[in-house]
């Protein structure tokens, strides 16, 4: 359960000195996408900060999202945010189980009242479809999600199925499912998009509410714009190379072993706000475009419905033409075009539902 | 835990030289602006490397500009940060690693001395009391004192 301890407090109790407490600052700044100046103001708001009670509930989902925040490298920033926020529910990582658990996820919600924050990995049966396609101790998820919400100070909804509904949601959606916001309309709700979300979008988002005790400026699709305020293409390290109209044209070409733009390749970076470009993953090692892949446009809405994986965007699914490639030297004017032709074809896509066989996918390489 | 270092593969780098992505450049302009402002108004100014969109190679090519200055110092709290001050005084580079010696952060930090360097006031009032303490521990046990104890 919560207690009184301040942050401060906690951390000097797991042996952390004030160099330790002052690079951890450093290191919360750079994860809250924060100029490292702010380290002291931190550190400052950190000494009086109270243990937040944060209940977790997974639903619909396949338990990549507490993977990636749990499998990362192991302590780091994260691990220690989590020692000293006060995870009171997580039906995945902890011991209790069945009317104990469900006991302790209550127990949690009367002493925390208005104060606890409650995170959804996975999106849920909306209200008008059969809730036995996922339960919890007997309970529908939508009951679920609806009862732990009253108290809350906030909802996070954390990786694409929570946030826009994601594989479950997907045509022909069997399940009926649905995203957190689709339900929850009188509690602010954050989306942590991504299939997963990078682990440290995640505790930036729960360090932001830890420290100053206020929830992030959110774009239009309820993200918070410190992560998701620019595109995967504006803050690629290929970009120059688009500029340029250097494209790799297969996935083992020499423009593929020089590192060329993977716009051809059915990169949908220009339509995809993520923070993968800077935060990178597995430690800051890399990230999907810096191992030769095209983004995927996980952290999007709708991205499973949005068309082929390796087509490029400025080729319409469907549609003859290249309207966009021999543009492509162009540079950042085209790029914002791109980004905003790609949104309007992700549409027609979705609308379409088109989709795509293994020899079609063999043709495209 | 297991980390990258112990799954046993070898990399094999084809002979060639490394990628270079163009971003090393301007982020040494934005450090040379920064030691401008320092010099002149004494103003300090902390940069987000982690923040920058580096491809392979931009970060090690900014390194190699930096260069290694006269002075370097490991704090270990919460596992190593190494610091160093760079071939251009007053320009310093932090590598914040946790316990693992995984990198969590990694700095420039233009300022007479890095601010992690500095011993915190609070920590130097505590150290006034530890060091109170042990000077009467000291005095009501000579015994116990290791400095005394060679004197004998």
């Amino acid at each position: 359960m919560a207690t009184s301890k301040t942050l401060g407090e906690s951390l000097r109790q797991h042996g952390v000195s004030r160099r330790g407490f002052l690079k951890f600052c450093a290191a919360t700044a750079s994860m809250m996408a924060l100029p490292p100046t702010m380290a002291p103001a931190i550190a400052k708001a950190l000494e009086q900060a109270r243990r937040p009670s944060v209940i977790w509930l997974s639903f619909q989902e396949c338990t990549g999202c507490t993977e990636s925040l749990t499998r990362s490298f192991s302590p780091t920033v994260e691990n220690l945010i989590f020692d000293v926020i006060s995870l009171d529910y997580h039906h995945t990582l902890q011991a209790a189980a069945g009317d104990a658990a469900e006991h302790a996820r209550e127990q949690a919600m009367t002493l925390n009242a208005g104060e606890y924050l409650v995170v959804v990995d996975g999106s849920l049966p909306g209200p008008r479809a059969n809730p036995g396609y996922s339960t919890i101790a007997g309970i529908s998820n939508y009951e679920m999600l609806m009862e732990t919400i009253e108290g809350a100070a906030a909802v996070v909804a954390v990786g694409t199925c929570a946030a826009f509904g994601g594989l479950p949601k997907a045509n022909p959606n069997p399940t009926g499912a649905v995203s957190v916001q689709d339900l929850v309309k009188h509690k602010p709700v954050i989306n942590v998009s991504g299939c997963p979300p990078v682990p440290m979008v995640i505790t930036g988002v729960l360090a932001q509410f830890l420290t100053f005790g206020t929830l992030p400026e959110l774009d239009e699709h309820g993200r918070p714009r410190a992560f998701f305020g620019q595109s995967i293409h504006d803050r690629c390290y290929r970009r120059p190379f688009y500029d340029k109209g250097r494209f790799a044209e297969t996935f083992d070409d020499e423009g593929a072993k020089a590192g060329w733009c993977l716009y051809r390749l059915g990169c949908k970076g220009p339509m995809t706000y993520n923070a993968c470009a800077t935060m990178k993953w597995n430690g800051g090692t890399s990230w999907p475009i810096e191992a030769g892949y095209p983004c995927l446009g996980c952290s999007e809405p709708d991205f499973w419905d949005a068309g082929r994986f390796y087509k490029s965007l400025s080729v319409p699914t469907g549609a003859p033409g290249d309207l966009l490639v021999t543009a492509g030297a162009v540079g950042a004017a085209v790029g914002v075009g791109a980004g905003l032709m790609s949104r309007q074809q992700s549409k027609h896509a979705v609308e379409r539902h088109d989709t795509v066989t293994a020899d079609q996918l063999e043709e495209t390489l | 835990m297991a980390t990258f270092a112990d799954i046993p593969i070898r990399i094999e780098q084809p002979d060639a030289e490394p990628q270079q992505f163009g971003h090393a450049v301007p982020i040494l302009n934005e450090i040379r602006h920064a030691l401008a402002r320092l010099a002149e108004q004494g103003e300090t100014t902390r940069i987000d490397l982690g923040a920058m969109p580096f491809g392979p190679g931009d970060e090690a090519r900014l390194m190699a500009l930096l260069g290694q200055g006269e002075v370097a110092a490991q704090v270990d709290a919460l596992g190593p940060t190494r610091i160093w001050e760079t071939r251009f005084a007053g320009v310093w580079v932090l590598d914040y690693a946790n316990v693992d010696g995984e990198r969590i952060a990694l700095q420039i930090e233009v300022d007479e001395v890095p601010q992690m360097l500095r011993a915190p006031r609070a920590d130097m009032t505590d150290s006034l009391a530890a060091l109170d303490a042990a000077l009467v521990s000291a005095a009501a046990d000579p015994a116990a004192d290791p400095a005394a104890k060679s004197r004998h």
